[in-house]
């Protein structure tokens, strides 16, 4: 079936099959920051924003993103570098392999949130696994980056 | 794996009704659960195009559309205005942000899960569903069925009377973002005390209990839901406390009754015996914080 939506800002037509995966189809179209980690919709390595919301890409059918906005990761370079350089400073960069889906979730937040405290960020970024860093050194570059232009003082 | 051969969205309920009467069709909601079981289905009936996906708020109930996602009950101000929060708390530790915004309100009462925290907080309330074919029904009437290959049946709304309930949540997760291995919802009404316990690890159920002449007294099954039917359906549960007891050892008789309502299981999460004495725990801390709230935690539950 024909699918027509929107890919990091760029409209896409693309064939599809009834039961392909939004994470098959970004992948398929070059997004290799989009990864499957755990098949059973925990993980959150999958992460790509649908309509500025962040969502398990391995659990949503291509088939519903007709006519809808999609960013992976690819199409934040930008932001995603910012937020990336402070979890290397931190030292929450490790492996390496749930960043992508990490930093995804990250820009969610800092979009749906105001000023999270830390409780609120735990909350928000629960559902993002990470078999290296025990989370203390991703949780203080959230802090920062969040805090970069300097208005809590810290 | 999960596979389809044809991708169809209905333009009207009756449509997807017609859909979903061969077997060989399935309706997906947040696809959740259902992308990791192994079926081959001809089509996939998708109802996303039927206004199915928002809470409206009247002047007597909440109406909340079978494609509402979690995250939208999770955020929902009114929902949780009138409910005290419960609908933050019983959705924020499911899984995460991300898999609450795909899964649906409809997936999870559809699927009466056991580990269900979302059937669990309905139960504790005044909810009904309506079904497409089958019509309104009472959340207990609905949520008692097993689960059917033969259901073919599409829910389209789930609705929350608005009776001045005050209700809490509480769950018990091994970690964070796990299943609950017990969760808990309570709820104080005008006529007495509504309880459901989920994940027992059998699907949710509820209890009621009023006090009357100094007794507790139960009612299972269809909890209470008009005054003229209060009536009926009462037994004696327990003796209260005499008139000098506080309010700690009114929530302590309570509770006690309200946990032994329910039939416990071991599974790889808890034992039975574990979730007993937490549902205990939890019901307690539900019914002090309920009479906190209006007041009555230092003296004794006044008698209607």
């Amino acid at each position: 079936m024909k699918l027509e939506f929107q890919l990091n800002g760029k409209a896409v037509q693309t064939e599809i099959q009834a039961d392909t995966l939004l994470l098959d189809l970004v992948r398929s179209l070059g997004c290799l920051s989009v990864k499957r980690g755990c098949e059973t919709s925990n993980c959150g390595l999958c992460t790509v924003m649908v309509e500025g919301k962040p969502v398990l890409s391995c659990s949503v059918l291509a088939a519903r993103v007709q006519g809808k906005r999609v960013f992976t990761l690819e199409g934040l370079q930008e932001e995603a570098e910012e937020a990336g350089r402070y979890l290397a400073q931190e030292g929450g960069e490790q492996c390496g392999y749930c960043s992508p889906g990490f930093l995804m979730n990250v820009l969610a937040m800092e979009r749906e949130l105001t000023d999270p405290d830390e409780d609120q960020i735990k909350e928000y970024l629960a559902g993002n696994l990470c078999r290296c860093s025990g989370y203390m050194s991703q949780l203080r570059a959230v802090k920062k980056y969040l805090n970069r232009k300097g208005e809590k003082g810290c | 794996m999960f596979q389809a051969k044809e991708y169809v969205k209905p333009a009207s309920l009756e449509e997807a009704y017609r859909l979903c009467q061969k077997r060989s069709s399935v309706v997906v909601g947040g696809m959740m659960w259902l992308k990791m079981e192994t079926i081959r289905k001809q089509t996939i009936v998708d109802l996303s195009d039927l206004g199915l996906g928002e809470v409206r708020e009247s002047e007597e109930e909440f109406q909340i559309g079978a494609m509402v996602t979690l995250r939208m009950l999770e955020t929902d101000e009114g929902l949780n205005r009138e409910f005290d929060g419960v609908f933050k708390e019983c959705t924020r530790h499911i899984v995460g942000v991300q898999f609450r915004n795909g899964a649906t309100v409809g997936g999870s009462v559809y699927g009466r899960f056991g580990f269900s925290d979302i059937l669990t907080a309905l139960l504790a309330l005044d909810t009904e569903v309506e079904l497409y074919h089958g019509g309104r029904m009472p959340l207990a009437e609905f949520a008692a069925r097993p689960r059917q290959v033969t259901e073919r049946d599409i829910l389209t709304y789930v609705y929350v009377k608005k009776d001045k309930r005050k209700a809490a949540y509480l769950s018990e997760r091994r970690t964070s973002t796990d299943f609950p291995l017990i969760a808990c919802c309570g709820a104080r009404t005008d006529w007495g005390w509504q309880f459901a316990v989920g994940a027992r690890p059998g699907k949710a159920e509820t209890v009621s209990f009023r006090v009357i002449d100094g007794w507790l007294e139960r009612r299972t099954g269809k909890p209470c839901q008009a005054v003229e039917a209060q009536d009926t359906g009462w037994t004696k549960a327990a003796g209260l406390p005499q008139s000098e007891a506080s309010g700690d050892a009114f929530a302590e008789t309570l509770a006690g009754a309200a946990a032994a309502s329910f039939i416990y299981g071991t599974n790889l999460t808890g034992s039975g015996t574990y979730r007993a004495y937490l549902a205990k725990v939890l019901l307690k801390r539900l019914i002090l914080g309920l009479l906190a709230e209006s007041g009555l935690a230092e003296g004794k539950e006044e008698e209607r």
